[in-house]
């Protein structure tokens, strides 16, 4: 599975299992605005760091957080490359 | 003219100064600190408050604020109930703070039973009264102030502080505090948000405050236009303030961060995104009221600091951070509350600490306790609900570190009997499921573990450390 598909499928399971109404997820959506709380994306990273072996957030002191979706599936791909 | 009483606040706020220049602004209202010592936010007759334990429950921190500024030196006793504490609790915070009389905004609020004889509503805003009330300040008492924090059994502990006590050094005006605009995306009914309220208050600055109904895109926006200078959150909020298209929108010159384990990344980062600000960490807790800032830009703290402040004496005891100094919390109330000070009056905060190189890091809780984005979740408390469903014998709930909410909740799960065939995943989900229904959502291990067998102590209690 690639990475934008994981992170759609993470966003989508962690939006069901917490009630949130998840907004159709663009590239320019604003993360904020995806109806997921800071627990939600809490979760998020966690599983895709078992998924994907990776946690961009906690491998780079300095790197700078993404604000759209289509930013946080680059701080992805970029940290899996 | 209000009396110069240092055990009140409505004077204390006058002796600042800078009244009419000066703001505070909530989500849908603001008042200057002259209309605010002034005025009233309670709606009809408030005489025969004097003396009263008054629980404070409304959702609107502007209204909360207010209402602080109004009853302390008159009420005996005022109680800051979270917005995001459970309903539920109301009954027993009542009971045991022997409230007489509540005040909310909400009608919701007033229809649970509260057994609180009482109940006044609070106004939108402040109105001016006619009637001249310095003589009731000029004999105002002591007020206690308590403030909630999570205890092991799932019910709140009751702190009581003073004012004295919360607002410790910040009497003195500094006059470049005239220009300040200090914010926090903390309540002011959690100790973090309440010390920044206080601190406004008392040395003359305008303060915007956050609300819980509101995103944090519309508060940093709201904050920008307000030209906040000074802000203060958790790890966690900064966190979420920097996933925001809004963090643009405030140019703060000093930043503090607080109530969680402050890492090295987050404190890059919010240097990184505000290059301009002075970034700061402080220790403090509702119990051990406020200990030291860092101000070097490095997590932890030199290990000099300990003795650096002959008004707060800190010392680290069997790994834990202790501390004395008149800005503790008193006591606890309730009949079977637990001791908040050793015999030489130091306050276990708790928070175990590693030496290294000089500098103490903060390693985590002795107590276990897992602080989920600002909120402390006792391991027992998730256990007892785990151990209720059907197919599990026990169960350890630990903390998992996060990058987001600075930690969050895992259990190792033993069954009952080893599912004979098929994954475990069905059962996982099912335990889950059970925990949702039962617990708060940052309570809900993320992650379930099915193990074989959990190490059991000599005493007979779990190991909950390698």
């Amino acid at each position: 599975m690639d990475i934008k598909t994981e992170v759609i499928v993470q966003f989508k399971q962690v939006a069901l299992e917490h009630d949130k109404q998840l907004a159709p997820l663009t590239d320019n959506l604003a993360l904020l605005d995806s109806g997921l709380d800071s627990l939600c994306f809490a979760i998020v990273v966690a599983r895709l760091e078992n998924s994907l072996g990776k946690d961009p957030f906690s491998d780079d002191e300095d790197a700078r957080f993404p604000v759209t979706f289509g930013e946080f599936i680059r701080f992805y791909e970029n940290a899996a490359s | 003219m209000l009396p110069a009483n240092p055990a009140c606040l409505k004077s204390s706020i006058v002796a600042a100064g800078n009244l009419s220049s000066r703001i505070l602004v909530g989500l849908d209202t603001k008042a200057n600190w002259e209309e605010l010592v002034h005025g009233s936010i309670l709606e009809g007759p408030t005489d025969g408050l004097h003396g009263q334990s008054v629980l404070i429950a409304t959702v609107d921190q502007f209204r909360a604020a207010a209402a602080l500024i109004e009853l302390d030196g008159i009420a005996r006793r005022m109680v800051l109930y979270p917005p995001d504490l459970s309903l539920d609790h109301l009954p027993y915070v009542a009971k045991t703070a022997d409230a007489d009389v509540l005040v909310t905004d909400q009608a919701e609020t007033a229809a649970v039973e509260h057994g609180v004889g009482r109940v006044i509503f609070c106004k939108r805003n402040v109105t001016q009264g006619k009637v001249d009330r310095a003589p009731i300040y000029a004999s105002a008492i002591e007020t206690e102030w308590i403030l909630l924090t999570s205890g092991t059994t799932g019910r709140p502990k009751l702190a009581v502080h003073t004012l004295a006590s919360l607002a410790g050094s910040a009497w003195h005006t500094d006059p470049a505090s005239a220009s300040l605009v200090w914010s926090t995306f903390y309540d002011m009914r959690r100790y973090g948000g309440l010390h920044i309220f206080l601190h406004a208050a008392l040395t003359g600055t305008s303060l915007v405050v956050s609300s819980a109904l509101e995103s944090t895109k519309d508060f940093l926006a709201r904050a920008g236009a307000h030209g906040v200078t000074n802000i203060s959150g958790t790890p966690s909020h900064w966190r979420r303030a920097l996933m925001s298209p809004f963090a643009d929108r405030i140019n703060p010159e000093y930043i503090r961060m607080s109530g969680e384990i402050v890492d090295q990344a987050i404190l890059n980062q919010v240097q990184a995104q505000y290059p301009h600000a002075r970034v700061a960490h402080t220790f403090a807790s509702t119990e051990a009221g406020v200990g030291f800032n860092v101000n070097d830009g490095l997590m932890g703290f030199p290990a000099e600091i300990l003795t650096g402040n002959p008004l707060i004496e800190m010392k680290v005891k069997d790994g834990t951070l202790r501390i004395r100094s008149t800005r503790t919390a008193v006591r606890y109330l309730g009949d079977d509350s637990p001791v908040l000070k050793d015999d030489e009056g130091f306050v276990d905060t708790g928070d175990t600490l590693e030496l290294r190189g000089g500098r103490y890091y903060f390693t985590g809780r002795r107590d276990g306790i897992i602080n989920v984005g600002g909120y402390k979740v006792h391991p027992e408390e998730v256990e007892a609900v785990i151990n209720r469903h059907p197919v599990v014998a026990m169960s350890l709930v630990k903390a998992k570190k996060n990058p987001i909410t600075g930690a969050l909740v895992v259990a190792d799960v033993v069954l009952k009997t080893l599912p004979m065939d098929g994954p475990p995943d069905p059962l996982r989900q099912d335990i889950l499921q059970f925990c949702r229904g039962e617990l708060a959502p940052h309570m809900v291990p993320t992650v379930i573990n099915i193990v074989p067998m959990l190490a059991v102590g000599e005493s007979g209690k779990l190991v909950r450390r390698a």
